[in-house]
């Protein structure tokens, strides 16, 4: 309980751009470095290569600079720089799959998803010009995210990998709807929540100091739970699950401050997930690999035993403090190195400095994200922001922490390093939103250039937009508890 | 290329990789260090309003300097908590609308507001269940509010300042 008096971070244009170069930098360099560690020479075409990322990186600059003058100079560097370290990474291991005669050319690919998500994610900053905009499609959201969830489960355009089914294949392009159902999600909760947040916060009696909900007020938290349980049962995707489940969570408590709902959520998830450890095969035998990496017959297990985990942790020991450098190690020896496992290929060449770095630099992009979310003013743009930026930290706790054994290894990818298209374009249009939003707590407060004289009678009216709802008639309707600080944002 | 070589990179590139972490929290340096905090639960020693700055300077632009330029909570959970004020009237309740959000059960959705009409700041209640009070008056129509005078809404005490 405290308050923030806000400072305004300055001049970070000048700054922004170096940074931007900076992180370029770091992208290129490694992508020099693989070709040195393996052939000894630069790439031939590490000059186009860099053109190319300079060019996406400074179009997307540009036009933050256009849509979004006052958004966070940080958050695109941080970004250019994961996904090229990703980029660097994937290569690094399509060289050695290709040496080794094995399938190959994911590079390429996940180049042309930067590409094409990075175009996208600036077409979304472009076409929408107030975050506000979206809390008008609040159920339409829930609707969209159900069938994005739902996608995968229809014969015909449904697929199935490895025991998930989580793929969509509408022709050559294979898609993970879950991935695009994040954002959908985060928007429905956020629009919900704003509206609903005062019942589920201030109703229900008080029980040693924990403010207990009201049973009937458990609807919503229940329904999601289900969901998220559906999910895990029909389609054996623990991470999705877990990343829905989280993600409602986390913003009922943004919402509503209290603890008692982030108890009972994860009492919920605890007693759900038992339950289905026990009952599906899939599930049970990720909790069996976590909890029994070593044993020897968990190891050889033909299908879902340990080895990929253990590989992977025998590879980040390998790399130690420093790394064995770029193209040095030996990381193709995990299965799913460029996609589930790109955390341990990174920790092998890069040891845990360059890990630790990664992770500090995902630490700042989500802490930029929060840092929007305190600042912008209206409550939807707080919970969106919040549970975009807490879906980003989740997902690389729950991928890191499953790369390391910490917690049962789960199919999610690492947000803008690992091989995958879908995540790849979902985590782009996340940072747009944040963007947008970040530009929105950022422009200097309105209040101070209002310059709208009060009329005679006190009723205030404000130029260019509409005038503020009088209390007495604005305290129903569902949009009213945002209207005065939209009236005032449009004042500019 | 010879070993040292290939280490130097190495490790020069760990070094790149850090260069642009430090150099990102740099730039967030007066975000990361600059944010003042105030504790409402911390007890009513220090003088809390005198500890929160002003956050922007205050428009000069009613030539008139004596005018308030600054809302501050005095007393409640919201202690210390400091509004610039400009000629936009300013609302006050638990509706995550309001200019002023309070988090207080005893307060309103929208409690009440303050305007600016002419030179003279007015306080005015909307209807509000508990009521806003004016020392021990309580407010019906619009009253005029003059600096440094304790304003009730529910468990808050705000008063204009310079």
């Amino acid at each position: 309980m405290a308050t923030v008096a806000p400072t305004r971070v300055r001049g970070g244009r000048g700054l922004g751009v170096l940074l931007l170069v900076l992180a370029l930098l770091v992208g290129l360099a490694a992508y020099a470095l693989v070709g040195i560690g393996f052939a000894g020479t630069v790439p031939a075409d590490v000059a186009e290569y860099g053109l190319g990322m300079a060019v996406l990186s400074f179009g997307a600059w540009a036009v933050v600079r256009w849509r979004a003058p006052d958004a966070d100079p940080v958050i695109l560097p941080t970004v250019v720089a994961l996904n090229g370290i990703g980029l660097a990474m994937i290569y690094r291991l399509d060289l050695s799959y290709e040496a080794r005669g094995r399938a190959h050319g994911f590079a390429d690919k996940q180049l042309a998803w930067t590409a094409i998500s990075m175009v996208l994610a600036m077409l979304l900053l472009i076409v929408l010009r107030d975050h506000r905009t979206l809390r008008r499609y609040t159920y339409t959201a829930m609707v969209a995210s159900l069938l994005l969830l739902l996608m995968p489960l229809v014969p015909g355009i449904g697929h199935t990998v490895n025991g998930a089914q989580i793929w969509v294949r509408i022709g050559p392009a294979g898609l993970q709807p879950a991935e695009l159902a994040k954002i959908t999600l985060a928007v429905f909760f956020a629009g919900y929540l704003v509206t609903n947040r005062d019942t589920l916060a201030l109703a229900g009696r008080s029980v040693l100091g924990l403010r207990l909900p009201r049973a009937r007020d458990l609807g919503p938290i229940i329904v999601v739970w289900a969901a998220s349980l559906a999910v895990l049962v029909l389609q054996s995707d623990l991470g999705t699950s877990l990343l829905l489940f989280g993600l409602f969570v986390a913003m009922l408590y943004l919402a509503t401050e209290r603890v008692s709902w982030v108890l009972i959520g994860l009492t919920l998830f605890a007693g759900g997930a038992a339950v289905v450890a026990t009952v599906v095969p899939h599930v049970r035998a990720r909790f069996d690999v976590w909890l029994h990496a070593m044993d020897d017959d968990v190891f050889n297990r033909a299908v879902g035993g340990s080895g990929q985990l253990v590989r992977g942790l025998f590879g980040m020991a390998s790399g130690g403090l420093f790394g064995t450098g770029w193209g040095e190690g030996r990381p193709y020896l995990v299965p799913y190195a460029e996609s589930d496992f790109i955390v341990a290929s990174l920790g092998e060449e890069l040891g845990l400095t360059g890990l630790l770095a990664i992770l500090v630099l995902v630490t700042i992009l989500v802490h930029r994200g929060m840092r929007a979310a305190i600042g912008v003013r209206d409550g939807f743009g707080k919970l969106l922001a919040g549970g975009l930026a807490f879906l980003i930290a989740l997902q690389v706790f729950v991928v890191v922490g499953g790369v390391t054994r910490l917690i049962p290894l789960t199919g999610l990818t690492t947000p803008f390093l690992a091989y995958g298209g879908s995540s790849l374009l979902a985590n782009w249009l996340i940072v747009a939103l944040l963007l947008r939003i970040s530009d929105d707590a950022r422009r200097p407060a309105p209040a101070m250039r209002a310059t709208a004289p009060t009329p005679d009678g006190g009723i205030p009216s404000v130029v260019g937009g509409p005038s503020l709802v009088p209390a007495e008639q604005g305290r129903d309707d569902q949009h009213g508890d945002d209207q005065p600080t939209q009236a005032l944002g449009r004042v500019r | 290329m010879s070993e040292l070589t290939v280490g130097l990179l190495r490790l020069g590139y760990l070094a790149l990789l850090w260069l642009l972490v430090l150099s990102s929290i740099a730039v967030l340096r007066r975000d990361l260090y600059g944010t003042r905090i105030v504790d409402r639960r911390r007890n009513r020693t220090g003088g809390a309003p005198a500890a929160a700055p002003a956050p922007t300077p205050a428009p000069a632009r009613r030539s008139k300097t004596a005018g308030p330029t600054r809302l501050v909570v005095t007393e409640g959970p919201l202690r210390g908590t400091v509004l610039p004020l400009g000629a936009a009237p300013v609302l006050i309740g638990r509706s995550p609308g309001c200019t002023l959000v309070l988090d207080d059960d005893y307060s309103s959705s929208r409690h009440a507001r303050l305007f600016l009409d002419g030179d003279q700041w007015f306080v005015e209640d909307l209807g509000s269940t508990n009521g806003t009070f004016l020392g021990d008056q309580r407010v019906s129509g619009p009253l005029p509010l003059g600096t440094g005078t304790p304003v009730r809404i529910g468990q808050n005490v705000l008063e204009l300042a310079r």
